[in-house]
């Protein structure tokens, strides 16, 4: 096991090198100037010092290096400066953003947190619904909660979070007056009426996005289960006299629960894909919603790094999908 | 003695695979629906304009905001009218035919997204399968750019290369080029996993050996024997593609980096309409429930399908 997660672990290398590099190139071709903003009358020998400022003066491919250097080797020592108080990082360059002229880190460091908030709490909600739907789906099979959940999780999965969104703004924020439409990210949790705001604005977004994740893992649920309670050491269960609450919770649902957790790791990238549009939709200034903003101002740094996150955590969950599968399911042996 | 040589002869003629699968399918109810209602959706934007000859992008300022009839239900003051039956947008321009005209391009381009991708997904699963010296590097490919961030990327390369194709094809086409080509290029990984591992499969099997014994080329196997065979997770796969490509094209016209502003989609209408939805909820909603319907029919026509034309998984 442990040689195939570092075998896993290398493998990673070149396929994050690989699409760091597809990213880049595709920025590459990029028409959008950086100078665009910068008033017309700036003479054109100042634009092009700016513009070897911005580090643009260079080929592509010494760029590409320096980004590297910067995204993994430049950016963990401050990382390691600012835990430490030691002064590694002092002599390099960081990454600077175009929009703000600061360190792009220090937008993901501001952003992460908002897009952690809010699709972690949306992942575990919605996976929280899923499983028991899709147990009780699976056990009353073609009874009227199972005919109407499935219609229902179809429905869900349907139903794209761009129309979600404005319709549980209208229903809930105009309409009813519940809840704000908006989330408002420099929020701080002070005391317990503070709290209570913060875990209002965050009911739609959560809403809006456990119900995709709620359709999906339901349904595998629902299907593994079924898969399992036709097996034959559930009739033996059965046989022995086992209640069938133990039968089912727990001989039935640790073995349907091994395809299950693979796809709730492998289904985390997508969620954090569909939070761009949900954060867009409730303006949470997340990564999502940085990104767009960065992409519209043409600000290649923030783009990549941001869009190369994305990849990172794509990467890493598929890895800790074939890890798990095999630390849960003994029949599985990666060797 | 009798009764026996009457229980002898079959009740119906032999059916042949597809009138079985046609079988299985009309019982899926979901899907018989499903498929209706797209053929019912597909035909209301292809016929709608002969029959709703208002154009969508006419401005008509005089009669603009207008509310659906059906608002008169509840509020007599609303601004109605017959002329246009689900209101006008604030230009005055007519709901109902830009829903139509909105229709006709998301329609378009999850179908021609959709095949792009199956063309692709199927030339490389084909040939992964069956060739097993391309069959590493192709599936490490395939790994590859399942690792993309899709949406992200999709972003990127909508922005960035909208100006170059608006310039060469003109407004409109170039964007359907553009979101056709982006779409189809990032959906194809998971038919050619299916497709690879059905011809893996269907390659040891003996009337493929028999054909290859008889000296039939490579290509003559693939078109003749593999695809047809490969037929049904094709099918199952597209209607998915289906519903991806048009739930992806409305995501990228809501984000605003797809159709210019005056070419109406569904994702288009519902992103514009989204600033004054306190006012005119109807606005974010009709493009709304036709995205979702359209993807909801899609879905059960694919669960149907799956289910007819793969007996072993029935009704799960």
């Amino acid at each position: 096991m442990l040689t195939f997660t570092i075998r896993r672990l290398i493998l990673s290398v070149p396929t994050l090198l690989f699409i760091s590099l597809a990213i880049f190139l595709l920025l590459e071709l990029s028409p959008g100037d950086p100078m665009a903003q910068v008033p017309l009358t700036v003479p054109p020998d100042v634009k092009e010092k700016m513009r070897q400022a911005l580090g643009l003066g260079q080929p592509w491919h010494i760029r590409y290096w320096k980004w590297l250097v910067q995204f993994f080797w430049v950016e963990p020592l401050v990382f390691v400066d600012w835990l430490t108080g030691s002064g590694f990082s002092a002599n390099y360059q960081r990454m600077i953003s175009w929009q703000t002229r600061g360190p792009v880190m220090a937008l993901v460091v501001q952003s992460l947190p908002q897009t952690m908030w809010v699709v972690a709490m949306s992942y575990v909600v919605g996976v929280l619904i899923a499983i028991p739907i899709g147990i009780y789906s699976a056990y009353r099979h073609y009874s009227i909660f199972d005919q109407s959940g499935t219609f229902i999780t179809m429905v869900g999965f349907s139903i794209p979070p761009f129309f979600t969104g404005p319709l549980m703004i209208v229903i809930f924020a105009v309409q009813l007056g519940w809840l704000p439409s908006t989330y408002n990210t420099v929020h701080k949790v002070l005391d317990w009426d503070s709290f209570v705001i913060q875990l209002k604005q965050m009911v739609l977004p959560i809403m809006v996005l456990s119900l995709q994740t709620t359709a999906q893992i339901s349904r595998y649920m629902r299907s593994s289960m079924l898969d399992n309670l036709k097996q034959d050491y559930v009739l033996t269960a059965r046989a022995k006299g086992l209640s069938e609450w133990i039968v089912v919770m727990v001989h039935a649902l640790r073995n349907s629960m091994i395809p299950v957790v693979t796809v709730i790791a492998l289904g985390i990238p997508s969620v954090f894909g569909g939070a761009i549009i949900t954060e867009n939709v409730f303006k949470v200034n997340g990564l999502g919603y940085q990104l767009l903003i960065a992409l519209f101002a043409s600000d290649i740094p923030t783009v990549m790094t941001f869009t190369f996150i994305f990849a990172v955590l794509i990467v890493f969950f598929n890895l800790v999908a074939d890890i798990l599968y095999g630390v849960l399911d003994p029949r599985i042996r990666y060797e | 003695m009798s009764n026996l040589s009457v229980g002898n002869i079959p009740a119906a003629p032999p059916s042949s695979r597809w009138r079985d699968i046609w079988s299985r399918f009309k019982r899926h109810k979901g899907a018989v629906i499903g498929g209706g209602g797209l053929i019912f959706i597909t035909l209301f934007v292809l016929i709608g304009p002969c029959i709703w000859t208002l154009e969508a992008t006419r401005i008509d300022i005089r009669a603009r905001d207008m509310r659906p009839i059906y608002t008169a239900l509840w509020n007599g003051d609303a601004k109605i009218g017959w002329t246009h039956p689900l209101g006008t947008d604030q230009l005055g321009r007519d709901l109902l035919s830009q829903m139509i005209e909105g229709g006709r391009t998301s329609l378009a381009v999850g179908w021609a997204s959709m095949i792009l991708a199956l063309v692709l997904g199927t030339l490389v699963g084909v040939l992964s399968g069956f060739f097993n010296r391309l069959d590493f590097w192709l599936m490490r490919f395939t790994d590859l750019v399942l690792s993309l961030p899709i949406l992200p990327l999709l972003l990127v390369a909508v922005t960035l290369f909208r100006q170059p194709l608006r310039t060469n094809f003109g407004p409109e086409t170039g964007m359907f080029i553009l979101i056709v080509g982006v779409v189809g290029l990032t959906s194809w990984m998971q038919t050619a996993r299916i497709v690879r591992a059905d011809v893996l499969v269907l390659k040891e099997r003996d009337f493929i050996q028999a054909t290859r014994s008889i000296g039939t080329r490579p290509f003559g196997i693939i078109t003749r024997h593999l695809l047809p065979n490969v037929l049904s997770p094709i099918m199952v796969s597209a209607t998915l593609g289906l519903a991806t490509a048009i739930i992806t094209e409305s995501a990228l016209s809501f984000l605003g980096v797809g159709f210019p502003s005056d070419f109406p989609t569904w994702g288009k209408l519902l992103a514009d309409a989204v600033q004054r939805m306190e006012e005119y909820p109807e606005r974010v909603f009709l493009p709304g429930i036709a995205i979702s319907l359209t993807v909801l029919a899609v879905n059960f026509l694919g669960d149907g399908l799956r289910d007819a034309l793969d007996p072993r998984i029935r009704g799960r």
